[in-house]
């Protein structure tokens, strides 16, 4: 073989990895993100004329396990139509073995890019009220996602969120070895990067999560304790990122609905998710929050805030009251 | 659907260190093909030996690494073959230095067909690396002969196989440096714009089995062959 110049050289390298798309309906047309086990692609779907996204086996020499896992990923997807998580359209395999899934294309950036955009807190936790909402949904379908973090999930540009990368999910208390999926391996659109501070720790057999987010019971491994109220773990941790994103001080109330989110102990967290988004509801309507008893003066004070307009014109107008009651005294 | 990676291919760095000479041999005749390029330009370029003394040096390298057994010394948990070896050519280039006389050519030792002229022209306009680069460069030269070794596989294969014009094509469009369209390269071949994707995807996926059986079997355990393939192909196998 002739000289191959580095040009030639990182062309091969490139089209070798490329998935083979020969006899399927789809053009690629970028790499959004590239993981250890899944690449995901921008790719037009000939057929229907539109942009997908195409989840790939990064490699049909890959982990025995790698397509079956990604097979499940789709299929728990393809189960979960809800607005906050992204449908999937069509699974296939790919003349070179690799499996492929596609999906909708979604275009926006994660909680994490948001936040560093100076979002307000407010903002921030109606995004969280609506991922409560798709991860509710979920557990309503016994599928709990293992790896909430704010780099799995994205706001789209009409205020849209969606809930990524479920490459993780499984049913409750399901043993690692069945559901050992890599997830968080994965991003942008519609599956965010590994986050440099955020990885996905997958060690085989033993803990698979994100630390940080991650709940006490994945961390030690124990599959078997699993269920939905991992993910209220996680989307304890995920709110205490939230609140602390801004800047601001964090209020007792909210503190509380964060640690009773991120109990150690399984049955003294929320019982569900639905209570955890009641409880933040609650705080941003500034009304009573289940996880925080609070004292009489702070009842007033959460009122006088909560009402504070009203208060205000209501003193404003009794004021203005006495200063004519005062003036009419004087004239007569 | 069957994956397109072949059946593990015997590491021939295992071979190296077979007790039958002949196997061994073999072994040390397929490890010089892949790395005696890198070696010869990373002589002429890292230890700064002149044309001659470099050609010289690779042939000797090799038949003393032959003679003394030195790949059978390689110890897989401590380093990657590619590693060890570079490291074999900086000890022998430092030796060769210091020795007044130089062994002579040819001196009984294996010959290794080796177009040095070709290789030198490929090491024109190449800077000069330095120690931090010494490794990435030979790297580097190590990449582009396994991958030529590759071309050369699917050259064969295809030749085997009765697919001339699927190699034909693969060269043209992805050896080339011009690339035309698939509608153009179809005009030229005399087949469908739909063909030439079609037995460009067979070249490709050919040629991705046989580069990595070809990383395979120059790898010195399975742990080193999957940092190989991660590192080149960013693929988990």
């Amino acid at each position: 073989m002739g000289f191959l110049d580095d040009a030639t050289l990182e062309h091969l390298r490139a089209v070798t990895n490329a998935p083979d798309m020969s006899r399927t309906k789809y053009t690629i047309v970028r790499e959004l993100a590239r993981g250890g086990m899944g690449t995901v692609y921008e790719a037009q779907d000939g057929e229907l004329g539109r942009a997908v996204a195409l989840k790939v086996v990064t490699a049909p020499e890959a982990m025995p396990d790698a397509i079956e896992r990604l097979r499940r990923e789709a299929r728990t997807l393809a189960r979960l139509e809800h607005p906050g998580i992204v449908p999937v359209h069509d699974i296939g395999d790919l003349p070179d073995g690799r499996l492929y899934y596609a999906m909708k294309l979604v275009r926006g950036p994660r909680l994490d890019e948001v936040a560093k955009g100076n979002a307000a807190r407010a903002e921030l936790l109606r995004i969280f009220g609506r991922v409560c909402e798709a991860v509710a949904f979920a557990h309503a379908h016994d599928v709990v996602h293992r790896d909430l973090k704010p780099e799995n999930i994205m706001v789209g540009s009409f205020g849209e969120v969606l809930v990524l990368d479920w490459g993780l999910a499984g049913g409750a208390g399901v043993g690692n070895g069945e559901w050992s999926a890599v997830s968080g391996e994965i991003s942008p659109q519609p599956h965010p990067a590994p986050h440099p501070r955020h990885p996905t720790v997958t060690a085989p057999g033993s803990i698979l999560g994100t630390p940080g987010y991650m709940s006490p019971e994945q961390s030690r491994g124990d599959a078997s304790a699993v269920d939905h109220r991992t993910d209220v773990y996680s989307l304890g941790a995920v709110l205490r990122w939230m609140v602390g994103a801004t800047g601001e001080s964090v209020p007792k109330a909210m503190a509380a609905i964060v640690a009773r989110a991120m109990a150690s102990v399984p049955g003294d967290r929320y019982q569900r998710v639905e209570l955890l988004a009641a409880d933040v509801e609650a705080f941003v309507e500034r009304r009573p929050v289940s996880a925080y008893p609070e004292g009489a003066l702070e009842r007033l004070r959460r009122v006088a805030t909560k009402y504070r307009t009203p208060i205000i014109l209501v003193l404003a107008y009794l004021v203005m009251r006495v200063i004519l009651l005062l003036a009419m005294r004087g004239r007569s | 659907m069957p994956s397109s990676f072949p059946p593990t291919r015997d590491s021939i760095i295992a071979a190296a260190a077979s007790d039958d000479v002949i196997v061994r041999e073999r072994a040390l005749e397929a490890i010089a093909a892949a790395y005696r390029r890198p070696v010869y330009k990373y002589l002429r370029l890292r230890w700064r030996m002149e044309r001659e003394d470099a050609e010289d040096h690779t042939q000797d390298f090799f038949a003393q690494a032959l003679e003394r057994e030195l790949f059978a010394r390689f110890d897989p948990s401590l380093a990657r073959f590619r590693t060890y070896l570079r490291t074999c050519v900086d000890s022998s280039a430092k030796n060769a230095a210091k020795a007044a006389n130089r062994q002579k050519r040819g001196g009984g030792a294996m010959h290794l067909a080796l177009d040095f002229s070709s290789a030198e022209g490929e090491l024109r306009g190449v800077a000069i690396p330095d120690e931090r680069d010494a490794d990435d460069f030979f790297r580097r030269e190590w990449l582009r002969s396994l991958f030529s070794l590759a071309v050369d596989d699917l050259r064969a294969h295809c030749a085997e196989h009765g697919k001339q014009t699927h190699f034909a094509l693969f060269e043209r469009y992805d050896l080339g440096a011009e690339r035309e369209t698939y509608a153009e390269l179809g005009v030229a071949m005399g087949i469908a714009a739909t063909q030439v994707t079609n037995y460009l995807a067979f070249a490709r996926r050919q040629f991705r089995a046989m580069l990595l059986a070809r990383l395979r079997s120059l790898c010195g355990s399975d742990a080193e062959f999957r940092e190989e393939a991660r590192e080149l192909l960013g693929v988990e196998v």
